[in-house]
């Protein structure tokens, strides 16, 4: 630790041994076998692009944004992607609050590395306007709670929140398709981003005692510990980054078997993003049905003024067109009727059009027969 | 753009797996405990080590062994563009972490409690593999200084492009 204090936990010269010498006999304090991850759980928050994930005692939160930014120089046709840290204090007694200290810079670029340089997030379709405007998506990661692997928990929480993360569509617009429009939630439905592979973070603590080493070490075992390494790869067997900083010399047989076992652990976790997310869509699916039903009362009132505009626009139409007053004698009619049939959403905007079009009696007659709404 | 030739050369003649021209000086900071200038290529970087000496904050003092520090920075001049921030920013920061901890493991710390060895590495021209060059440099630095170490730690960067290896 970078910062010793005089609130910094320290663990006791007996707690110490105790783990040391269970982990020699192949028992971790906790009851996992040594290649054992903890419960891991991702909860959703209300706004698209938030998770927070629970891995044991260690809570991390992810947030997902976007900002219409200029793209960098040298990449101009491509958006950006950029990951923040806060280490918060209440997760630990020796974090500070304020600027992020060494460990939260290495996290920040650990989980960074994972994520940009692998291309998991395909960014050239962030593009608006090349050289011009490009998305910038920013990640925040808040650190809830320390119980130890801090990266794979916020790795994970990052990835679950880019799934879910939505951006707003926009088009280009203006006299020479220079202006762009972004179109709020309500008009068009948000994007979501295109995501080629889930890099997973994998992190191993080495002991003192030269074949110990286990997978998603605790906060007892991290302050025990002679050093980590973290792998992050994917499920197609590419392994995106490597930090191994400092800490007890290791030879290169344990890292092949370390990444051996981090392949099988990736494949695990990315089943259960996969199938958090897949749940999470589906409900946001189903909640948007029941949104589009809800204004049927609003639309009570809202055709009548629609209606009657239409009729005014029909009324110029027939004008202009040079027609007849017959036809407009039978448009009434209609109005009439459709005024006393004030049930329908999906009605009401059939209806509207036939006006507009000038409509015959059969697309007047459709909309009745698939009267769908609830109210009718 | 080819960057290994069919003949198997790269851009500036060398082979993939032939590392840059390496170059040493050490006791070029007069004031230092121990200092070194390592070049690799067109990389120069130069190290200063300072220590074993008091710990300044004696909050962060460890009775049992020394407190290792590191920073890391690049002069402005170093890269093409004048830099804007040299130090302070995220991957200083995290080179810097990574530097120490590489150093705290070799260095017999046990044998100098309650002091401090600070280790400043500045990257004078940048083209490629600084990183990896402060290592080198810190190490020589360390051991101009005379502060016991387990053993040298050397470093190298490598790269994979277009299924190639490539080496420095």
């Amino acid at each position: 630790m970078e910062q010793r204090l005089a609130n910094t936990w320290r663990m006791t010269v007996n707690e110490k041994k105790f783990i040391e010498s269970a982990l020699v006999s192949g028992l971790r304090v906790d009851g996992r076998n040594l290649y054992d991850y903890r419960k891991l759980s991702i909860n959703f928050g209300k706004e698209d692009g938030s998770a927070e994930v629970h891995l044991g005692q260690t809570r991390v939160m992810g947030i997902a944004t976007s900002q219409l930014v200029q793209p960098y120089r040298d990449r101009p046709n491509e958006g950006t992607l950029s990951i923040f840290t806060e280490f918060s204090p209440m997760a630990d007694p020796s974090f500070e609050p304020g600027r992020p200290g060494e460990f939260a810079v290495e996290l920040g670029r650990v989980i960074d590395r994972g994520l940009r340089e692998s291309r998991a997030v395909d960014t050239e379709s962030l593009c608006v306007l090349a050289g011009k405007l490009v998305w910038a998506i920013r990640i925040d990661l808040h650190i809830l709670d320390n119980g130890g692997n801090l990266v794979d928990a916020a790795n994970v929480a990052a990835l679950a929140a880019l799934s879910t993360f939505r951006r707003p569509e926009c088009s280009l617009g203006g006299e020479n398709g220079q202006e762009v429009i972004v179109h709020p939630p309500e008009a068009r439905e948000p994007l979501p981003l295109i995501i080629h592979h889930l890099p997973i973070a994998v992190t191993f603590a080495f002991f003192s005692d030269e074949s110990t080493l286990v997978v998603d070490p605790t906060h007892q075992e991290e302050a025990v510990m002679a050093g980590r390494m973290t792998a992050t790869l994917n499920t197609n067997g590419d392994i995106c980054a490597i930090q191994k900083a400092g800490g007890e010399g290791v030879p290169q047989s344990v890292i092949m078997h370390c990444l051996r076992i981090a392949a099988t652990k990736a494949a695990d976790i990315t089943v259960k993003i996969r199938d958090t997310v897949e749940a999470y869509n589906t409900e946001r699916a189903l909640q948007k049905i029941k949104r589009h039903s809800a204004p049927v009362a609003l639309d009570v009132s809202g055709t009548v003024p629609n209606v009657r505009k239409n009729q005014v626009k029909s009324e110029d139409q027939r004008e202009v067109s040079g027609s007849v007053g017959t036809q407009v004698e039978k448009l009434k009619p209609m109005n009439e009727r459709k005024n006393s049939d004030q049930s329908n959403d999906i009605e009401g905007k059939v209806v509207t059009k036939s006006l507009e079009q000038g409509g015959t009696n059969s697309k007047d007659g459709n909309p009745r027969s698939f009267i769908g709404g609830p109210s009718s | 753009m080819e960057y290994v030739s069919p003949e198997g050369l790269r851009i500036d003649g060398r082979r993939p797996m032939e590392m840059r021209k390496l170059q040493a000086e050490i006791g070029v900071v007069a004031k230092a405990d121990g200092s070194a200038v390592f070049e690799m290529g067109n990389t120069k970087v130069i190290a200063a080590v300072y220590g074993p000496r008091e710990v300044q904050n004696r909050s962060q003092q460890l009775n049992d062994q020394a407190l290792v520090r590191c920073e890391y920075s690049m002069a402005n001049f170093s890269t093409g563009d004048r830099m804007r921030k040299p130090k302070g920013d995220r991957r200083s920061t995290e080179i810097s972490l990574v530097i120490r901890q590489t150093m705290e493991a070799c260095i017999l710390t046990q044998l100098m409690p309650r002091s401090q060895i600070d280790i400043y590495v500045q990257v004078l021209q940048a083209d490629g593999g600084t990183r990896s060059a402060c290592i080198n440099a810190a190490t020589l630095a360390l051991a101009d200084a005379g502060i016991p170490m387990r053993d040298f730690v050397t470093s190298c960067s490598a790269g994979y492009l277009n299924s190639t290896p490539l080496l420095g």
